[in-house]
């Protein structure tokens, strides 16, 4: 083939293609870093670097007052899909003797006719981040708030654990004739719910969703309420409060005799 | 000379096989998605469904495809042996166990999380590991292309490389670039995270790298099929190649600018500043010309056979074409497909445009439009062309394969049309279920049910597709000759240097990459807090 040397800018191949390649690559720079974000006055630059800065995707300190902090407290737990997975025997047993107090209302072995929460079989993570939310106050209530004021978070990590550990008993309310509402098996994709089994567990299981599976219907009415009036708030990122808000007080009441009725 | 033929057929019958079942797949998922489906089934198959479909359609199938027919190129074309044979088995053979590998969590619902991975789900390691098998395997082939170019190259100092070989290598210096961004994705972010060594993963980075993979893989796939415009049609149709140089140009101009424009996939994150989103539109644009040189070249070439068998006239020559050979059919509805999916393309790269379509189904119809339709066609004329001589066996269903090809464009067409269209509408993609009878969703229903009774047109025609091939396998023997590609109208005796190798345009390819690649990637690596929680995928109750 030819001898020419291709590496050099007398090859006019060479110099055509590097001069060209660099000259879009120049131009599309300029015009995209420079031209293009200065012509938007509403961006508010300062001057070139400050628009090549913003172009180029550079964090910038927001230019007006911080952001506006809620006057409430918000869940402060960090959810991961394997958190308190692990099963530790101390950990259970310290649970279960912290757990005797809990008894009262949650039945001696997590469950009880008291329309409060069923927690045998309950998932570490749930029952842990409740008593979180509980103790910062996040999420208030009259009974529970003091009960976990003083847990540490190892006495919370256990008690989880000791729940966790328990056999889920099923409620003397199952009643496997109740049909499946529409919205536990396909949401409401328009109103942007989406089905309540695709994290409470029917269909997949999210992290931080409760099992919901023989809860009272009293309970999970009152606290599908609760997220709609939004005086519950320690869902993340409003998960709950935005799904709720949605629901009409027929779907919710569907809902809380499905849930009720399941194993 | 193909000498390795079994080599070759192994490629083609995993990749068809394959396609085969992801062919089903799809017709599946446009039916339970369409209003023709009750909802009563899980969605979750949906996702796996559509997992299998994208991972096999997208990495597997055409893969094997290049790599089978960059083979075939490579003793046809150089008239020698290929070297490498064994290594050329090797990659076969980490194909096809990453292909199981990947698709044993995918069918166990481990791993429904799409082909593109979508980070910050997660699935089983084991997919991921799977695909990496498949690329590792795919780098074997396009090791083995440079090798053997370079080896001819030294026995033959004065002939210019012959341009079906000088495409394939192309296609695969191409492809062993653009792969390292999915590769760096799923080795540095995602594998650590699915073996379980992390719990948090920076999603959007991972989307930045796979962005580098996932446009130029498109041309990857497109390479097949323009080699077979460029160095099968001509020949087929009995005519010539009008430009030998326009072709090396516009497979340059594919290494050098299919590179640095995936970032217009991204026009809706935040992660990526708007500067170098336009630069990477700009570059976008520009690869619309090697599209535009090679159909301007393609008709040129239509055009001289048609004269040279006695066309007439500024249109009339059209009529005098041969259509009732396959390839010319296949060529002439790959075009049109070409055409159609191209003008799509130009919406989809424009930002403003792009803010209308985004995330909905016109991008599906946009993909499956280009992909399927104008690339797999060609797909299968390659596969008619060339099956007489693997098999050593006539292939003369041409009835069956006229037929086959109209239903694959018809049913493309019914497919992709009303989808690009509900995705004007609004309708979102990668959903398993869409109310239609909300009043909202209503008007989109006739619409969905079209898309669906295309799949089912593509299915049948897969059907005959594989029926033909497997008559041929069956066929009488019969000497088919040595394989030969199309000749140009004046052969090169001598050319520049630069259309004959491809040093200045990696470097090129490479730098551009730098460019529009190296600051947003470097700043999400210097970024502070950019992880976010995994969901794990198929994780149990």
């Amino acid at each position: 083939m030819s001898e020419q040397k291709l590496f050099s800018f007398r090859n006019s191949w060479f110099s055509v293609s590097v001069g060209a390649t660099v000259a879009i690559a120049v131009l599309s720079a300029l015009a995209g870093l420079i031209w293009l974000p200065l012509a938007q006055p509403e961006l508010k630059l300062a001057g070139i670097w400050d628009a090549i800065c913003s172009a180029a995707g550079v964090p910038r300190a927001p230019l007006s007052a911080p952001a506006q902090q809620p006057d409430f407290k918000t869940s402060n737990v960090v959810m991961t899909a394997d958190m308190l997975a692990r099963k530790d025997a101390v950990s259970i047993g310290r649970g279960a003797t912290l757990a005797q107090r809990c008894a009262i209302c949650h039945g001696p072995q997590g469950v009880s006719d008291a329309n409060s929460p069923n927690l045998a079989g309950q998932f570490a993570e749930v029952t842990y981040k409740e008593l979180h939310d509980f103790k910062t106050g996040a999420r208030v209530n009259v009974v529970m708030s003091p009960f976990a004021a003083n847990m540490s978070d190892q006495d919370m990590k256990d008690v989880a654990a000791y729940y966790a550990y328990l056999p889920r008993v099923p409620s003397n309310k199952v009643d496997e004739k109740v049909p499946a509402p529409p919205i536990v098996v396909i949401g409401a994709p328009m109103r942007n719910i989406p089905p309540c089994g695709s994290c409470h567990g029917d269909i997949d299981y999210k992290a931080g969703s409760p099992w919901l599976g023989g809860q009272s219907a009293v309970y999970i009415k009152t606290q599908l309420q609760a997220f709609a009036s939004g005086t519950r708030r320690n869902d993340i990122s409003q998960q709950m409060r935005n799904i709720a808000r949605q629901m009409t007080a027929e779907e919710i009441d569907q809902v809380a005799r499905y849930y009720e009725a399941q194993p | 000379m193909l000498t390795n033929k079994r080599l070759v057929l192994a490629h083609f019958w995993l990749a068809f096989a394959s396609f085969g079942v992801a062919l089903v797949l799809g017709a599946w998922q446009m039916f339970v998605r369409s209003p023709l489906n009750a909802w009563h089934f899980n969605p979750e198959f949906y996702y796996r469904s559509v997992t299998a479909h994208g991972s096999v359609m997208g990495y597997v199938f055409p893969t094997l495809v290049a790599m089978g027919f960059g083979y075939a190129i490579t003793e046809a074309a150089l008239e020698k042996p290929l070297i490498g044979r064994r290594w050329a088995w090797t990659g076969f053979f980490l194909v096809t166990v990453g292909a199981v590998l990947a698709m044993v969590p995918v069918s166990l619902g481990l791993a429904s999380v799409l082909y593109t991975f979508y980070p910050p789900m997660v699935g089983n390691p084991f997919y991921y590991v799977g695909v990496v098998l498949v690329v590792v395997g795919s780098w074997i082939w396009v090791a083995l292309m440079s090798i053997n170019m370079a080896a001819w190259k030294r026995d033959n100092p004065d002939k210019p490389v012959p341009l079906a070989m000088f495409a394939n290598v192309a296609g695969s210096y191409l492809w062993g670039w653009t792969a390292v961004g999915a590769a760096l994705e799923i080795i540095f972010q995602i594998l650590p995270v699915a073996l379980g060594f992390k719990s948090t993963i920076d999603a959007g980075l991972a989307r930045v790298f796979f962005s580098w993979t996932l446009h130029a893989i498109v041309y990857f796939w497109l390479i097949p099929t323009y080699i077979a415009y460029y160095t099968i049609f001509p020949r087929a149709i009995g005519g010539r190649l009008y430009s030998d140089a326009m072709g090396r140009i516009a497979f340059i101009l594919f290494v050098v600018v299919a590179m640095p424009i995936g970032v217009h996939h991204l026009f809706a994150d935040p992660q990526v500043g708007a500067g170098f989103k336009y630069m990477h539109s700009v570059f976008t644009g520009l690869v619309a010309l090697p599209t535009l040189l090679t159909v301007f070249t393609i008709c040129a070439s239509a055009e001289i056979a048609s004269r040279l068998r006695g066309g007439k006239g500024a249109f009339g020559w059209i009529k005098a074409l041969p259509w009732q050979n396959p390839i010319m059919l296949a060529t002439a509805l790959s075009l049109v497909m070409l055409g159609f999916g191209g003008a799509g393309g130009l919406i989809n790269m424009s930002y403003q445009l792009d803010a209308s379509v985004h995330n909905t189904q016109w991008i599906t119809g946009h993909f499956h439009l280009i992909f399927g339709g104008a690339i797999v066609i060609m797909y299968f004329a390659i596969a008619y062309d060339l099956w007489p001589h693997l098999t050593g066996r006539a292939l003369e269903s041409f009835g069956m394969m006229r037929t086959q090809l109209w239903l694959w464009f018809i049913g493309m067409i019914v497919t992709t049309f009303p989808w690009h269209y509900v995705g004007i509408l609004g309708m979102p993609r990668r959903m398993a279920f869409y109310d239609y009878l909300n009043p909202a969703v209503a008007p989109q229903a006739f619409s969905v049910v079209m898309s669906a009774i295309g799949g089912f047109i593509l299915l049948i025609s897969g059907i005959l597709f594989l029926t033909v091939l497997l008559r041929g396998q069956f066929a009488v023997r019969s000497e088919a000759g040595a394989y030969r590609f199309a000749i140009p109208v004046h052969m090169p005796a001598r050319i520049p240097v630069a259309l004959n190798s491809f040093g200045l345009w990696l470097a090129l390819m490479v730098g551009l990459t730098l460019v529009n690649y190296g600051f947003p990637i470097a700043q999400l690596l210097a970024l502070p807090q950019t992880n976010v929680p995994v969901v794990y995928v198929g994780a149990g109750r």
